[in-house]
């Protein structure tokens, strides 16, 4: 029995689900109605499906950033590729004669998503061939990226009205919100792809040891690149949805900070910054930790945009606590404990 | 019987020659001297394009409007040289001025809100340092949290623009010192230029200094020499919290308002400007000067880009961002070869 419950508490999902649950428990205190979901015109609506449509972008930019944190490297441009789908997007269908035409659509998302992987194939490559550190790559990417959605949008908020671009971002499906279908999608894409087949493996051994990985005959050039490029595509699925919500091109604004909340999420869920070891399922619990966060702190009253300061403290405290002093500390403190009871032991 | 070949010794251009080609491709003295003639070679440029670019107060509004951007690379470089990287600089710039319009809006004299100012943002370098250090947090990690922190605590102190109306501070910030002939600066330059100077003293002529070089080229072989790594390590990000908290003082000067979405992508332009002028980002490699250079560079690309007047304010990040490329390639280049 105590040691199924210590089993279950040495798991890694553990404190990112207490968190959760602990989350939950404060909204239904503050919204008693917090767990009910209704059907209107068959659709669902509900503070639950709010918290997964509005945290779908979020989501999938983490679950695309949990591969690349996995390689031990880290994307900061994920939210400038967002910004560039969302307008590129945007502007082809202002420049196309009906925006509200299927096929211009599928034209406009098709066009940003293959930009979104050029992008991620650039990253790839100052990554994995040029040999610069992953932040300052992708910090390039990060500033500079603002500045080329700026001049797709020619510094203006391109605002849209197409029914079937709109329905990424507030459309429904069997009653699901469409967002949320296309979060599944990154996570069973991700899931499938790295542990039904040996790529988790080798992304893993990547991120534990390039040197050794290399030695042992692990292609790292062609994963990194793999990785980048999921990761933009995922941010540019992000952005479209982002864009979709809206149904403008915002180039300086949206998915702002994006990149800091999917790392939240990543770190949150347990994966190490420091490689090797990732949880997808971590990453999509710890995005809905944030989201559901950024619920609460609404239904409270406190101004959304204040929640980045609870941010910052609960990254900051994850990381104190995922760092070898701590661990290293609580053992020590652990040892003593037992050496202690050894005496009493004894001299009993 | 044997037969000495005599090679010829070294003609003084050959001598010239070699050294010039070493300097070029040292990792020491290679980027920055780049950097020089990148600077150079763009002014050329911009004086033969545009009538009244070749003006002494061209070269002194670099420095005018840069001032803020000297001082955070200046703390930038401190942090790089060891082999970190501070990414919350842009965020704490913004909240520092609005710190600065808020409390002065408040009532508070101007001169107990700047020391209160340059205080709170070294001490928030300072727990960066030890979460750095102590609990060995990666510094990008780090400093992204901090990134985050001290942007949402510029909503918290407002969602809005505050504008600046303290007339001590104004008078501060607006009043020029006349250096002949119809030239100029502003005090923020002064303030920028005495940082740069102390930062060159504390970096070439103090242990501490020392210690910072030595951490950057090998942090074990630092401690195994009995450096003090652990507390060099902690005030180097302090030392970049006090540069980044005094050039919010120096950016509210040059805009006289606080609002928290400014100055976001600072970071990169502090980070640019060090690696442009000659910093290797792996840390061990490095010169304020280099990062004021770097900053000057930047500047004078803005410049033309305000000359040009048809290109707009966004090929400046794009221009950051390639020249920044570019300088890591050569870096990579540089360093490689030599080691």
């Amino acid at each position: 029995m105590t040691a199924l419950l210590a089993r279950i508490v040495a798991s890694r999902l553990f404190w990112p689900l207490v968190m959760l649950a602990v989350l939950f428990v404060i909204n239904v205190l503050a919204f008693p109605g917090f767990f009910s979901i209704t059907v209107r015109d068959g659709n669902l609506y509900g503070s639950l499906i709010d918290i997964l449509r509005n945290g779908a972008p979020m989501m999938i930019v983490a679950i695309g950033m949990t591969l690349v944190i996995a390689t031990r490297g880290i994307d900061l441009s994920v939210g400038a590729v967002a910004a560039i789908a969302g307008s590129v997007a945007c502007s082809i269908l202002l420049g196309a004669p009906d925006p509200a035409d299927p096929g211009t659509v599928a034209i406009a998302i098709l066009t940003a998503v293959l930009i979104a992987l050029v992008l991620g194939a650039w990253n790839g490559f100052l990554v994995a061939v040029v040999g610069i550190q992953p932040i300052i790559a992708t910090l390039i990417l990060m500033t500079a990226g603002r500045g080329a959605a700026m001049l797709i949008t020619e510094g203006q908020i391109l605002t849209v009205n197409s029914a079937p671009f709109k329905v990424l971002g507030a459309g429904f499906i069997w009653g699901v919100p469409v967002a949320i279908y296309l979060a599944a999608g990154a996570f069973l894409v991700a899931a499938l792809f790295t542990r039904r087949t040996a790529l988790g493996m080798l992304i893993e051994a990547v991120g534990i040891n390039p040197e050794a990985s290399r030695q042992a005959g692990v292609r790292a050039r062609g994963l990194l690149f793999l990785v980048y490029i999921f990761a933009a595509l995922c941010a540019a699925v992000g952005g479209l949805i982002l864009t979709a919500n809206t149904m403008a091109a915002d180039a300086n604004n949206v998915a702002l900070f994006i990149e800091l909340d999917a790392i939240l999420a990543v770190v949150i869920g347990g994966t190490s910054l420091a490689g090797g070891r990732y949880s997808l399922v971590g990453t999509v619990v710890g995005a809905l930790v944030i989201q559901t966060l950024v619920t609460t702190v609404y239904t409270v009253g406190i101004p959304p945009i204040i929640t980045m300061v609870f941010k910052a403290v609960v990254v900051t405290l994850v990381c104190l606590l995922q760092s070898p002093t701590t661990n290293d500390a609580l053992a020590a403190f652990r040892r003593r404990l037992a050496l202690r009871a050894g005496k009493e032991a004894v001299s009993v | 019987m044997s037969t000495l070949i005599k090679t010829p010794a070294p003609t003084r251009f050959e001598r010239m020659l070699h050294s010039t080609r070493s300097a070029f491709t040292s990792p020491k003295y290679g980027p920055v001297l780049v950097t020089a003639i990148l600077f150079v070679v763009v002014f050329i440029v911009g004086g033969i394009r545009y009538p009244g670019f070749f003006a002494g107060q061209v070269i002194l509004n670099l420095f005018v409007d840069n001032a803020y951007l000297i001082v955070l690379a200046v703390g930038m470089t401190f942090v790089i040289l060891t082999g970190g990287i501070d990414l919350s600089v842009g965020a704490v710039v913004a909240l520092s001025t609005m710190m600065v319009a808020s409390l002065l809006q408040s009532g508070v004299p101007a001169v107990i809100v700047i020391p209160v100012i340059i205080v709170a943002t070294t001490v928030l370098g300072l727990l960066v340092g030890l979460m750095v250090h102590y609990f060995k947090v990666q510094p990008f990690i780090a400093t992204l949290a901090a990134m985050f922190l001290a942007r949402g605590l510029c909503y918290v102190i407002s969602q809005s623009s505050i504008s600046i109306s303290d007339q001590s501070f104004i008078a501060l910030a607006v009043s020029r010192i006349p250096l002949g002939g119809g030239m100029s600066i502003t005090w923020s330059v002064v303030i920028a230029l005495v940082i740069v100077a102390i930062a060159v003293w504390t970096l070439h002529r103090t242990r501490f200094g020392r210690t910072v070089y030595a951490i950057g080229g090998g942090e074990q072989s630092a401690q195994l020499m009995g450096l003090p790594v652990a507390r060099t390590k902690v005030l180097v990000y302090a030392v970049s919290g006090l540069c980044s908290g005094l050039a919010g003082i120096l950016f509210s000067f040059y805009t006289l308002s606080g609002y928290p979405l400014t100055a976001i992508g600072t970071e990169l332009d502090a980070i640019a400007a060090v690696v442009i002028g000659g910093t290797l980002l792996a840390g061990g490699y490095g010169f304020v000067l280099g990062s004021v250079l770097g900053v000057l560079v930047l500047g004078i690309i803005q410049t033309i880009i305000t000359f040009e007047g048809t290109l707009s304010s966004w090929w400046t990040k794009i221009f950051i961002g390639a020249l920044l490329l570019a300088f890591i390639g050569l870096q990579r280049v540089l360093t490689r070869r030599k080691t």
